[in-house]
């Protein structure tokens, strides 16, 4: 009863309960999806609240969402969808064993989501410095909607709840976004070591899923919070 | 599982098509479009360039059918929570108390 | 019917998970998923001593119509701790993390589980945030319900709402890594031969379980989190000065609360079905039948939360449509219980204490699940709502339910966890008390319901005393039942009768392996060839006594 796996058992990167390389990165991948899988259910609350919300106050939500600044969330998309690229560019490489392009394609992937982070905190400082900031959150700076262009039917109060919601989601957001950079800066760590190669690549494969879904994330939040109501303005 | 390496011009053929999308979308924005459509436009292109992303980016369209089932399941999920919270907030004012 | 032949009877290994290596960092730091098992069994225990003590003071102030023990606001908080510890401490992680992360792997054929470090990790989280928790009970407590209802728990409790939501947040990590976990391992490490028909029934509750914990523990985790920013920026979607709607809340926490409960009870189906069928020496009636149902549960599941709010301003509508799905999803668990019943028939049935276990269950939950149906019919519902009844209800099937299933599953594999018998004679004694004391506590409070008697309120008028001391006294017993194997477990373990690899002769894959069993679990990948609960004909073990050894000997 019983058998042994006589070969597979060399690769330095295979972990001891598993058979072998494939059961591994099978295991792994499917890893990474049902984690997704949670990370699509904890995002979907607050989309649940935002879609009611919208639904129940869509002149204060417009109004409100008209007051973000469309270029920067414009800019931060196209960066992001960019970072996008040269993260399944740094799989590409590691896949057909180009190391320099490979540990390009991460640095730049790097670089992209910090510049998105850049912007987001530009934004947030704005947003500091317009007295926007929900509540009591900054004691010495309570929300005032008075700055904000309210359209026929807005209730400021409802402005508010659009702003707490834009901060709670791109506040999530921006969490995840972190998150990535330091999942992406230890692949990099271990590129640059020369671990990576197409007989292993799983780890660059799996890293990228995460950071592909945070932009998928993006990519909804950005027309829900600021395309709102810019059809209303002219 | 497939060892599948996507070529290079596929991602590059996806990416032009993510930048097309997210003009579409703030161009379609700008433009007052009669009722709802606004939202049914933005979202429809949000959600091509979500598939696009997970489909290629992802890997999915080379990937094993259980992957594909557990995506869509959780989409499903989500689905169940918006559906039938909505069928309570929608209904709320059919029931009238004279 | 010859599946057993080809083995050899495993030899009392010198070396097991237990002895293979030594010393606090060997424990702290193990990989092992059975050292980790044993981890949580610590740790779990001692905060179900703490939900217990809660349990306790709860069940003193209620023996007299004032409240002349606690404070109302003491109460409140009591009450709170006592489920939030329950629920989240111990009865989501219990069966799972403990018996889950022992017999998974084991019973698939496998090593470990796919990711043993992020199974360490997992208790880790648990202790952080159990740790969190306490933090919050000894500041000062919390005192909102376990359910955390806005708007008191955004605006007016003044209690430590951030801090306990905080701990169960974090909590929540530790039960979506087990289910990931779970489900990676089953599907991926299943041994050759083992294929999704021949596996356990056990493992496909625990399937199910990790789907459920998958897909609801996320929801709960951003409800806690807005739930807490809320109350730091003093304004949030669940509050009406900003247009928001405090049932919101409800519908996002009911959401994970209410998938949760089937989190809480198909482990213990699970191992019902195990007890069941290897005590009736029979194969599960119906096995894709009670495989499927686990699944129908996990799914059905989600679809009934709004029970909950049936008097909560909700809309009608959605009531009637969450009325319907919730008799809905009776019907796979009756399909269990029928399929459990039509085992017992005509079967060999042996009554040592995990089967009085798995019949107290059966008993137990199907009174929990009946009187399920009432509060799922809306228009009885609105009377019963927020009374006893509704307590009585969930301690049915979550006491009488889970814990007797735990308590089952313990004492059938603590052979296989420790390499020692438990006494037999003290366990069904014990077995016997806890399902006295538990319907004495439990039964009267069906009563209490219906003729008024509120829940959470420590102040009550005189005619509900009676039963009320009827409720302390068998929650007294019930306290001293559970006291008893916590003696006599842990002095089995030095003391207790030496077990072999397969003490009870059952052909599970777990039992072919010894008692405690080796690190790596099996010393060579097995290859499945039989089908789940394979027993041989009586003539036949005769002759096929290669894999058999000697039966446990009575106490």
């Amino acid at each position: 009863m019983g058998h042994e796996h006589p070969a597979e058992h060399g690769h330095a990167a295979l972990q001891h309960h598993f058979e072998n390389m494939e059961q591994q990165r099978e295991a792994s991948t499917l890893g990474m999806w049902v984690f997704l899988v949670t990370e699509i259910m904890f995002f979907g609350g607050m989309f649940l609240a935002y879609t009611l919300y919208r639904s129940k106050y869509p002149e204060a939500f417009a109004s409100a969402s008209n007051h973000l600044d469309l270029k920067l969330g414009a800019i931060n998309t196209v960066v992001l969808i960019l970072s996008s690229f040269t993260m399944a560019m740094a799989v590409y490489s590691t896949q057909i064993g180009k190391r320099r392009n490979q540990i390009i394609s991460l640095a730049l992937t790097l670089l992209l989501g910090a510049t998105f982070l850049g912007i987001k905190a530009v934004e947030y400082h704005q947003k500091y410095e317009d007295h926007l900031i929900p509540g009591r959150v900054v004691p010495s700076r309570p929300f005032d909607a008075s700055g904000v262009h309210l359209l026929p039917g807005a209730n400021p109060h409802n402005v508010e709840m659009f702003y707490w919601i834009y901060f709670a989601m791109t506040g999530m957001h921006a969490v995840h976004m972190i998150i990535g950079i330091g999942i992406i800066s230890i692949i990099l760590f271990w590129a640059i070591r020369g671990k990576y190669g197409p007989e292993y690549h799983n780890p660059v494969e799996v890293s990228g899923l995460y950071w592909h879904f945070v932009d998928i994330v993006w990519i909804f939040l950005f027309p829900l919070l600021y395309l709102l109501g810019r059809h209303l303005e002219h | 599982m497939s060892e599948h390496i996507v070529p290079v011009r596929v991602y590059l053929m996806i990416f032009l098509a993510l930048m097309v999308g997210t003009a579409l979308t703030i161009w379609a924005g700008l433009q007052d479009f009669p009722g709802p459509l606004n939202v049914v436009i933005a979202l429809t292109i949000a959600v091509i360039k979500a598939t696009l992303v997970v489909l290629y980016f992802m890997h999915v369209r080379y990937s094993s059918r259980l992957i594909w089932v557990i995506f869509a399941s959780a989409l499903f999920w989500m689905g169940i929570l918006f559906a039938l919270t909505f069928s309570d907030y929608w209904t709320r004012g059919w029931f009238q108390v004279h | 019917m010859k599946a057993m032949e080809t083995f050899e009877a495993p030899k009392p290994a010198r070396i097991n998970y237990l002895n293979a290596t030594y010393g606090l960092k060997s424990w702290l730091l193990t990989k092992d998923h059975k050292r980790i098992a044993l981890l949580y069994l610590g740790s779990i225990s001692f905060f179900f001593f703490i939900g217990g003590l809660y349990a306790m003071f709860i069940r003193l102030e209620l023996l007299t119509p004032q409240g002349d023990l606690l404070q109302s606001t003491t109460y409140n908080k009591v009450f709170t701790q006592h489920g939030i510890i329950m629920v989240f401490f111990f009865l989501i992680p219990s069966i799972p993390a403990t018996l889950g992360n022992f017999l998974v792997p084991m019973m698939i054929g496998a090593k470990d589980l796919a990711f043993p470090r992020i199974n360490l990790l997992s208790w880790y989280i648990y202790l952080l945030g159990g740790l969190v928790t306490i933090y919050a009970l000894l500041a000062g407590g919390i005192d909102t319900g376990w359910t955390f209802y806005t708007p008191f728990s955004t605006t007016f409790s003044n209690s430590y709402v951030i801090a306990a939501g905080l701990g169960i947040f974090i909590n929540g990590f530790s039960s979506i890594l087990t289910g990931l976990n779970f489900i990676v391992t089953i599907h991926t490490m299943r041994a050759p031969g083992m294929t999704w028909f021949r596996m356990p029934l056990f493992i496909w509750a625990h399937y199910a379980t990790s789907l459920v914990m998958i897909l609801g523990t996320p929801v709960i985790a951003i409800t806690i989190l807005l739930l807490a920013f809320e109350r730091l920026a003093h304004v949030g979607i669940f509050d009406p000065a900003a247009g928001g709607d405090p049932v919101l809340f409800q519908h996002l926490f009911w959401f994970y609360s209410h998938p949760a409960v089937y989190i809480m009870v198909l482990p213990g189906m699970g191992v019902v079905s195990e007890l069941i069928a290897n005590f009736s020496r029979k194969n599960i009636f119906g096995y894709s039948f009670v495989a499927f149902s686990s699944l129908a549960i996990a799914v059905f599941g989600f679809l009934v939360w709004g029970h909950h709010l049936f008097v909560a301003s909700q809309s009608v509508y959605a009531g009637m449509i969450f009325s319907f799905l919730s008799f809905a999803v009776a019907i796979p668990s009756a399909i269990k219980v029928f399929n459990w019943t039509a085992t017992l028939y005509k079967a060999s049935i042996s009554y040592d204490t995990p089967m009085l276990y798995a019949l107290g269950f059966i008993g137990l939950f199907t009174i929990g699940g009946m009187t399920g149906l009432f509060l799922a019919s809306l228009a009885v519902d609105v009377h019963l709502s927020d009374t006893y009844f509704i307590v009585a209800h969930f301690h049915y099937i979550m006491v009488g339910g889970t814990l007797l299933a735990y308590l089952g599953g313990l004492h059938y594999w603590w052979p296989k966890i420790t390499g020692r018998m438990y006494p037999e004679g003290w366990a069904r004694f014990s077995a016997l008390i806890v399902f006295v004391g538990f319907n004495l506590t439990f039964l009267p409070q069906f009563v209490l319901g219906y003729m008024g008697m509120p829940r959470r309120y420590h102040v009550y008028p005189p005619e509900f005393q009676v039963l009320h001391v009827l409720s302390t006294a068998g929650a007294s017993i019930l306290g001293f039942g559970l006291l008893i194997p916590l003696v006599y477990l842990i002095w089995s373990m030095r003391y207790g009768k030496i077990a072999s690899a397969n003490p009870w002769n059952l052909p599970g894959l777990e039992w072919q392996t010894s008692s405690p069993p080796p690190t790596e679990n099996f010393e060579l990948t097995p290859i499945v060839t039989w089908e789940a609960y394979e027993f041989a004909p009586p003539e036949e073990t005769e002759v096929v006594g290669k894999f058999r050894d000697q039966p446990v000997e009575e106490v």
